[in-house]
């Protein structure tokens, strides 16, 4: 047993497999994680995907191309962003129950929205979705080749902007006052640059990753949309900004792990379907992603700032 | 225009300031300038509208009336940009410095366009160098703030301000967290920015510093300017009378026998969340009729001591007993044997400021014999007659004990607490910090009370920051620096300096001779 599951490892499917599986949760994750960075908690993330998989997908169906359905779905993320924003920034109400709202919201909304253009569909319609693209003569490469570098587009995007927000984050101006913002907004202030905007630009920016991280499930890991298709992504991802300490470099290896025991479970059980149920290798995931939180968070120091509504002249 | 005027044209002048939070006039009319190389004392007690003047100056609030000139030139209200761009530097009383952050963020944040590709750090590191050097001011750039003392952070909030080349440094109670040592490095540095021709204004209502560290006085009360001296031809007496307004004298300490020992502390561990704040082999004996005051900078282990001893912690090994019993983690129990306890945080532990007067009033009795019909029915009637009486005796301004207690002020609340701690004849009182961010007046009777209490035969553990307070009341005084308690040691043979160094984790001479 334990060596068929060391084989698995060895196959350049199951690699190719866990790439795949990672791209919607590092997108979402870096997501949460801007938001979170400014001081935001963006819960709106479960419901934000589901929008962000429902828009993309629309555009392309009614005939739009695949990169305006991408641009388009960042876009609406955006915007329930800012809708998150002027409740939790511009009015300091509760973030967690905003966030919460907006999941609700926005879930029915997409599935509304979708039974209101398609009426009449019985079976889920599909779009052509992005195609696999083999970079040349990386994607020649034994294994990793085949894992790495023969994905579609929008995993190599979902992969670059790791270093991408890493760089914004810790080597501009702008990055610094996000993180200051979710420090110590009386900071930001005092130096004479407006927390408000800080905090809603970064919540816009935040939940459109989270958008296009939902519309990679529409438009590359599947072809179709239905209801409740992101399934607790949104959640993974919140779990795992704090599994990352709120760091995009360790935000990719916990949604590396998670994705890695996820794509294994599918594996494993074939090999052991007969003898143990398969609830419990959906549920393995699930399981040692908590174990490995207990022991990543305990040493986790986390903005300072996070869900501490600023309001100007306040007695500071 | 006479020549004289032109020469003395000040560079920051306030004129006819007015602001209001609801009914309550913070700033009356304030005018005051200030001369380019000078340091200005703002000296007021607490709620005298310093604080909120400054906070107009650097655009937090915006004043109803009046307007603010930097070099003759009007400042645009409301806007800490504009402040900045004036030249004007605060360093507010609660540090605006993020933890996580390293030194040099926290000094360039908003130095730079906020869309530029890169920031540039090394230039950023050459000029915190260079300042570094020229001031005196040492910081690593490269630390994260959360690992610096109190005096570093100081340090780093100065650069904050002059690496943006402020012209005019607002320093709002800078001490209030200082050591006596890192005070005196502290003036030093004023005293190379003034030479450089900086301006200073230092916001403070200790007395002594004002004496020995600064030019001009002006001396708010209840918002308004009550006066203005020149420091050199001040004495003290006459600031606190025009700081208060009348004359408060503070209560005076008579000797007394001390009797049996209430606390007993013997080589005590307690872990507490950090390693500073854990106790380490801490040794302490309080008796009847004696005030040990306890000495530290904040945050080196009196918040586990204090826990230890109003039952919210347990010690980790050594033997702790207080009134005759072991120290448990029950303040039930410990308030039931006599203990009183005055926390640190009168709005956070103390009181339950959404209740009304009443109940936080018997909180401590809720099940006495006085209060509770069988030990668990409150007879609202009698708890009513008992509030009102204690409302009287400790005269509590408010409007009736139905009145709810968050809206009483800080002193007001300190006597409720007061009245609850001491109606119950405590054997042992655990006073935290009684009297910060108290006025004189308050603070006379508070202290006042606690000397009472002395007088009836409790034995009371003093923990405060402020020395002049600790030397005032204290019989003995121990130190306490990283979880490790000093030997007490009689007032009288000790001074600031040798308890400032004990503060600071040095030996003083005296701690040797004995």
């Amino acid at each position: 047993m334990i060596g068929d599951i060391f084989e698995i490892l060895l196959t350049a499917g199951f690699w190719a497999a866990t790439i795949r599986i990672v791209s919607p949760l590092i997108l979402g994750t870096l997501g949460e994680l801007i938001c979170e960075r400014a001081g935001v908690l963006n819960l709106g993330i479960e419901g934000i995907m589901t929008m962000g998989a429902m828009a993309g997908w629309m555009w392309v169906f009614q005939g739009g191309d695949l990169w305006g359905g991408i641009v388009f779905a960042a876009f609406i993320g955006a915007l329930f962003g800012l809708f998150h924003a002027s409740f939790t920034v511009y009015l300091g109400l509760s973030q967690h129950v905003t966030g919460i709202g907006i999941t609700l919201f926005a879930s029915s909304l997409s599935y509304y929205v979708f039974r209101m253009l398609l009426p009449d569909a019985t079976t889920p319609p599909k779009i052509v979705p992005f195609q696999p693209y083999a970079i040349p003569g990386l994607s020649d490469i034994p294994v990793i080749g085949e894992a790495l570098f023969s994905q579609t587009p929008l995993t190599y995007l979902a992969l670059l902007s790791v270093p991408a927000v890493w760089y914004v984050l810790e080597r501009t101006p702008l990055g610094l006052a996000v993180r200051m913002a979710g420090e110590n907004p009386v900071a930001v202030e005092s130096q004479g640059i407006d927390v408000l905007a800080v905090r809603t630009g970064a919540v816009m920016v935040g939940s459109a990753f989270m958008a296009i991280g939902g519309a990679f499930i529409t438009m590359s890991a599947f072809d179709a949309f239905y209801f409740g298709m992101i399934n607790g992504r949104g959640w993974i991802c919140v779990a795992l900004v704090i599994f990352a300490s709120w760091r995009p470099g360790k935000a990719l290896l916990g949604a590396l792990l998670f994705a890695g025991l996820d794509a294994l479970q599918v594996r494993a059980q074939q090999l052991a379907g007969a003898q143990i149920p398969y609830q419990f290798f959906l549920m393995a995931p699930y399981v040692l992603s908590i174990a490995a939180m207990v022991v990543m968070s305990r040493r986790a120091s986390y903005p300072k700032a996070l869900l501490v509504p600023f309001r100007r002249g306040d007695r500071v | 225009m006479t020549h004289k005027s032109v020469s003395v044209m000040p560079l920051l002048s306030f004129r006819g300031i007015t602001k209001r939070f609801g009914p309550l006039v913070a700033n009356d009319a304030i005018s005051l300038d200030l001369n380019q190389g000078e340091v200005l004392a703002l000296l007021g007690e607490n709620g005298a509208g310093k604080t909120t003047l400054m906070n107009i100056l650097f655009g937090h609030y915006v004043a109803e009336e009046g307007e603010i000139l930097v070099d003759g030139a009007p400042l645009p209200p409301g806007s800490t940009d504009a402040a900045i761009q004036a030249g004007i530097g605060m360093v507010h009383q609660h540090f605006t410095l993020a933890e996580n952050l390293t030194v040099l963020e926290n000094i360039t944040l908003g130095t730079e366009p906020l869309f530029a590709w890169r920031r540039d750090i090394k230039a950023a590191r050459t000029k915190i160098a260079d300042m570094a050097a020229e001031y005196g001011l040492h910081a690593d750039p490269d630390k994260l703030v959360g690992a610096l003392s109190v005096g570093e952070r100081q340090r780093v909030e100065i650069l904050k301000a002059l690496y943006r080349d402020a012209r005019i440094l607002i320093l709002d109670e800078p001490t209030a967290v200082l050591t006596p040592q890192e005070s005196d490095s502290l003036f030093e540095t004023l005293k190379k920015l003034t030479a450089k021709g900086l301006a200073v204004i230092f916001i403070s209502h200790k007395l002594n510093e004002i004496l020995n560290h600064t030019n001009r006085v002006v001396v708010l009360r209840r918002g308004a300017v009550a006066g203005t001296v020149t420091t050199s031809e001040a004495d003290r007496a006459g600031l606190a009378r025009m700081m208060v307004g009348e004359e408060v004298n503070r209560p005076k300490v008579t000797s007394m026998m001390p009797g049996n020992a209430v606390l007993r502390l013997t080589h005590v561990d307690c872990q507490s969340d950090s390693e500073a704040q854990s106790l380490k082999d801490v040794s302490l004996e309080i008796r009847a009729h004696e005030i040990i005051g306890l000495a530290g900078v904040a945050g080196n282990g009196q918040r586990t001591l204090a826990n230890l001893l109003s039952g919210l912690a347990t010690a980790d090994a050594g033997d702790v007993e207080i009134l005759g019993a072991p120290g448990v983690a029950d303040p039930t129990e410990l308030v039931r044997r006599g203990v009183g306890r005055i926390p640190e945080d009168r709005h956070a532990t103390g009181v339950v400021g959404e209740m009304p007067l009443w109940e936080n009033l018997i909180s401590e009795d809720r099940r006495g014999a006085e209060i509770a019909r069988a030990g668990f029915v409150i007879d609202k009637r009698r708890a009513l007659e008992r509030s009102k009486r204690l409302i009287e005796e400790f005269d509590i301004r408010c409007e009736g004990p139905e009145a709810e207690t968050r809206l009483l002020s800080g002193g007001n609340m300190q006597k409720l607490i007061l009245a609850r701690v001491l109606s119950r004849g405590p054997e042992f009182i655990l006073a935290n910090q009684p009297v910060r961010g108290l006025d004189e007046g308050a603070i006379a009777y508070v202290q006042s009370r606690l000397l009472q209490a002395r007088a009836d035969g409790a034995g009371v553990l003093l923990i405060s920051e402020d020395l002049d307070e600790l030397f005032a009341l204290s019989d003995r005084i121990a130190v306490m620096y990283h979880g490790r308690l000093t030997p007490p040691q009689d007032t009288a043979g000790l001074t600031v300096g040798d308890v400032g160094l004990l503060m600071s984790g040095h030996e003083a001479e005296s701690a040797h001779a004995h």
